[in-house]
């Protein structure tokens, strides 16, 4: 059996490819580099849309970037079931791309944070999120300056009543997020985003203490090798 | 719009030129009619007198720079030294890596956050031009006393603008220093390190040979950002005019910078590049005479075609101009097409501007006329060379009389660890480095507050060759010691960073410094400045790390007050394998606790006297380079055999503070007795030469026969574990209450 392919795109200003294709490969997939400039998604079986400032974060994070010749390709596909984690500028884009409410705006601070954050899994029925235990425990790196979940009353209260918050920040609240929420998905649980970056969290040597990011990668490999 | 061009040059020898206002001296105003046997045009007048400014040409400080050569220790893995873009050291298996230390201290006092970003923009395409992938940051920062009003300014921002342009960069920043004495009030020291890595058979160099072949400038179109940036900014003295400067200062986009980094690396792949150099200071000027001089000797430029962001330039401007993220790189005719083709993938606007000669002549045009034409070489590289006087500061004598000795000791050591603990100088920098992105690239092994940065080798270019090997990166300065004797307090500098290195397991191989002092026409200054560099250059020699590169600053002085004489040096490090490395601090409880190296009572420009009495004299601690060697030697032996569980260097604060930090790394606490009587000596002097060690119990005297091989002192303090720090008869501190005390430390001040 091949193994699954897992799209990494790579828009201008992307920083975080590298990480997101080393630790789908570390999962056992095969990572697929896909380039915003062309209409092609390659037949990948999910994508993942990592962080940086693509664009450079021109006119507001991830708002050029959701009209790039790929994304064109990518939205419909998402809304017909293709697995997407958008982690950090991924999750701006897919919320600029309304392939998930709300935004992500400047944090409360107003400083850029990096730290190792304590994060509570809320859902683990998504894509991405299957391999956890719900209100599991754990720690990913955080790294953003405009991190901080907004959304209006409604929308939170749909989230919410719907469980569509995946993960919350423990602890404390690194960025003033509503609700504490770190990350959501749509309805069909096939798109989840979250400021959190897992792929910083796959190896003992490198990166943050731990490995609790691997979740997020056996959780779509068991649900691509089950469809 | 008027030209000054050859020609008219020729017509009006008399003509009256504004050298002056540009920084130039008459007899090097002279010199400059000498080589051309004629007046130099405007154009040529700009090119002169920025590539003969303090900061291009190294006037005041070649003389004494000399010594890294002549005294360099000999070593193999040096692949290219001083003179070229950044040096290039061998760390095996085919790679290599590429580092240097620059500073940007005038434009970040002048506007913090642009002054501070485009620092690093600028060290980063230096990096870049060796033919090397960036993977690296460090900035080693000075300020201000942290309660002055105006250090409220210039941190935040400086902090911002290197948040902001290397984290938009993707790359990790592993480490530094963050130093506040109310010495750098008005002179913040912004110095800021990058590393890259390259195949060993991948060097790059900024040299332009064959004739015929394209001179391409590419990157960010040039406008009137950091005009006379070079020579008014960076070697002018501030008085209080400094915000009729403003404009001098360059404004950087790190997002034309990232996309300059992926573009030439695929440049570098396709082999399309003959020569290539970064466009820093001085701009065009800089970048077409040092191409040229390096080369075949000419070439002929069409300064029309420069793209500009300003239409209304003029040449002098464009020549002058400090715009960022911009290249010049030689290209051969047929991969002219290829070039292009890499660069509109990446949105990376590039022009080809003029062409090599052999003709030994730089010649510029604007609009068919000739308004350039000068041999290169006078201008890069035979600038004025000057023997400054000096002499020994009048007060120094009683400066070193004045010793710690009459200082009241303290009754209460448990208070003066938390008060030193908690002072701006000791305590948790973490305020700064959360704003820094250490993650990225996914390579990082260890980042601040280890006392080193380390990065994996094998996954940083996908598909390159594996290896187990890694590099450490430590920068240190202490311009307290240096003041008291600039030859061993630059010593001390470079056996802290190489200490930070050995304390991880790699061993030290290669320096880069950067030299912040005043004024060089101050002969005072001049003498700590020869003092300083003599002392690297005898310290590089007997530790066996040659110098590879660096950056002087002068004129960090307000008025006729200069800081501290602040040599900083960055060492970098190679591991072997880098799974070995040796965590900081105690990493788990039941271990015991080693001090290697000798303690001596030593508090001449300690924290101690600085917190406590506000007092600087006396002496600064030994710089025993041999003991340093020794103790680097255990430790790189000791980490390669498996015997360390974590380590930490002894420096500012001395054991007592190691102890604390050690303690904090992990939460993990420890019940020590002191090696010597007098518990006040034994917790607060810093010797140098001493690093902490934990160890499994059953590893103790591998440890112990190693150190005793090496004739390093080694004592069993005693075990890591509870949740306190305790020294026996002396203190006990609960490690939460040290976690208090240490990060409240900057936001008390900052927040």
């Amino acid at each position: 059996m091949s193994a699954a392919r897992v799209g990494v795109v790579t828009f201008p200003g992307t920083l975080d490819d590298q990480d997101a294709a080393r630790a789908v490969r570390l999962a056992g997939a095969e990572a697929v580099p896909l380039w915003h400039a062309d209409h092609d998604l390659k037949g990948v079986d999910a994508v993942f849309l990592p962080g940086g400032f693509s664009y450079g974060d021109y006119l507001r994070c991830g708002a050029i970037s959701r009209f790039s010749p790929l994304m064109t390709e990518l939205i419909p596909a998402a809304r017909a079931g293709l697995p997407v984690l958008g982690t950090c500028n991924g999750f701006q884009i897919l919320c600029e791309a309304h392939l998930l409410p709300g935004a992500l705006t400047r944090n409360e601070g107003l400083h850029y944070i990096c730290r190792d954050q304590l994060i509570r899994v809320e859902n683990t029925r998504t894509a991405w999120t299957s391999d956890f235990t719900e209100g599991q425990e754990i720690v990913l790196p955080i790294k953003h300056g405009e991190g901080r979940y907004v959304a209006d009353a409604a929308t939170l209260a749909e989230l919410e009543s719907t469980g569509r918050v995946v993960f919350r920040y423990a602890g404390s609240n690194p960025n003033g997020s509503l609700n504490d929420i770190a990350g959501i998905t749509n309805e069909a649980g096939n798109i989840v985003g979250l400021m959190p970056h897992p792929e910083h969290a796959v190896e003992e040597l490198t990166g943050a203490p731990g490995v609790d990011g691997r979740g997020f990668f056996t959780s779509i490999l068991k649900r691509l090798v089950n469809a | 719009m008027n030209i000054d061009t050859v020609r008219r040059a020729q017509e009006t020898p008399d003509e009256r030129q504004p050298y002056a206002e540009l920084g130039m001296k008459d007899d090097e105003y002279q010199r400059v009619r000498e080589i051309l046997g004629r007046r130099p045009t405007s154009a040529e007048l700009a090119i002169y007198s920025v590539m003969w400014s303090e900061h291009c040409s190294y006037k005041s400080s070649k003389v004494h720079l000399r010594q890294f050569a002549t005294k360099a220790p000999k070593s193999e893995a040096l692949l290219v030294g001083m003179g070229e873009n950044a040096g290039v050291v061998d760390i095996g298996d085919g790679w290599a890596a590429t580092f240097k230390i620059e500073s940007h201290n005038h434009p970040s006092y002048v506007e913090p956050h642009q002054g501070a970003a485009t620092g690093v923009g600028g060290i980063v395409r230096d990096i870049m031009s060796m033919g090397a992938r960036p993977i690296a940051v460090m900035d080693s920062l000075r300020f201000g006393g942290a309660d002055q009003p105006d250090t409220r300014r210039v941190l935040p921002g400086v902090v911002e603008g290197i948040s902001h342009y290397g984290n938009c960069l993707g790359l990790p920043n592993i480490g530094g220093e963050v130093v506040f004495d109310p010495c750098y009030i008005g002179n913040p020291l912004v110095n800021a390190l990058c590393v890259g890595l390259l195949r060993k058979d991948q060097i790059k160099l900024a040299t332009a040979p064959g004739p015929g072949n394209k001179v391409v400038l590419f990157g960010a179109r040039t406008g009137a950002d950091g005009i006379g940036g070079a020579s008014v900014l960076a070697s002018a003295t501030f008085e209080d005019e400094s915000h009729a400067k403003r404009p001098a200062v360059q404004v950087g986009d790190p997002f034309m910078e990232k996309l300059l980094i992926e573009c030439c690396l695929e440049l570098y792949q396709a082999d399309v590049v003959v020569g290539i150099q970064d466009l820093g200071a001085a701009g065009v000027s800089c970048a077409t005479t040092e191409l040229a001089a390096k080369g075949t000797g000419g070439m002929e430029v069409n300064l029309n075609l420069v793209p500009l962001r300003d239409p209304t330039l003029r040449p002098e401007e464009i020549l002058m101009s400090e715009s960022q993220e911009r290249m010049m790189a030689v290209v051969k005719p047929d991969d002219i097409p290829a070039f292009m083709a890499i660069c509109e993938k990446w949105d990376v606007p590039a022009t080809v501007i003029g062409e090599v000669t052999d003709t030994g002549r730089l010649v510029m045009t604007w609009d068919g006329e000739v308004i350039v034409d000068i041999p290169p070489g006078t201008a890069a590289d035979e600038g004025p060379v000057y023997e400054r006087p000096l002499r020994e500061p009048a007060g120094q004598a009683a400066l070193n009389a004045d010793g710690p000795e009459r200082l009241p000791r303290p009754t209460d050591l448990r208070e003066t660890l938390l008060t030193l603990l908690g002072s701006p100088n000791l305590g948790s920098k973490e305020w700064v480095t959360s704003q820094y992105d250490r993650y990225v690239r996914g390579n990082t092994v260890l980042a601040q507050p280890a006392d080193a940065g380390m990065l994996r080798i094998s996954e940083t270019m996908p598909g390159a060759q594996e290896t187990t090997r890694g590099i450490a990166l430590a920068t240190d300065g202490n311009g307290r010691y240096a003041k008291l004797d600039p030859y061993s307090g630059a010593q001390l500098a470079l056996a802290e960073a190489y200490r930070n290195v050995a304390v991880t397991g790699a061993r030290p191989l290669a320096v880069t410094n950067c030299l912040n002092f005043g004024s060089p026409e101050d002969p005072e200054v001049m003498w700590q400045f020869s003092e300083a560099v003599r002392g690297l250059a005898d310290a590089c020699r007997t530790l066996g790390v040659p110098v590879t590169g660096g950056n002087v600053s002068f004129y960090n002085q307000t008025g006729s007050t200069a800081i501290h004489p602040t040599p900083v040096v960055g060492v970098l490090g190679v591991i072997d394998n880098v799974a070995q490395r040796v965590r900081s601090g105690f990493t788990a409880p039941g271990l015991r606790v080693l001090l290697l190296g000798e303690t001596r009572e030593e508090f001449g420009g300690s924290e101690w006297a600085h917190v406590v009495h506000g007092h600087l004299g006396g002496l600064p601690p030994r710089a025993d380079l041999e003991a340093e060697r020794a103790l680097a030697e255990v430790l790189t032996e000791a980490a390669a055999r498996g015997l360390l569980e974590g380590s930490h260097d002894l420096s500012d604060g001395g054991l007592a503070i190691a102890l604390a930090e050690a303690c904090l790394a992990q939460g993990v606490g420890c019940t020590v007795t002191l090696p010597i009587e007098d518990a006040f000596v034994a917790l607060f002097s810093e010797s140098a030469a001493r690093a902490l060690v934990c160890v499994r119990p059953e590893a103790f005297d591998a440890v112990a026969n190693l150190c005793a091989r090496h004739e390093v002192p080694c004592y069993g303090l005693g075990l890591t574990g509870g949740s306190a720090l305790t020294v026996e008869g002396v203190l006990e501190i609960p490690v939460e209450e040290l976690r208090e005390v240490h990060a409240a430390a900057l936001p008390r001040i900052f927040d």
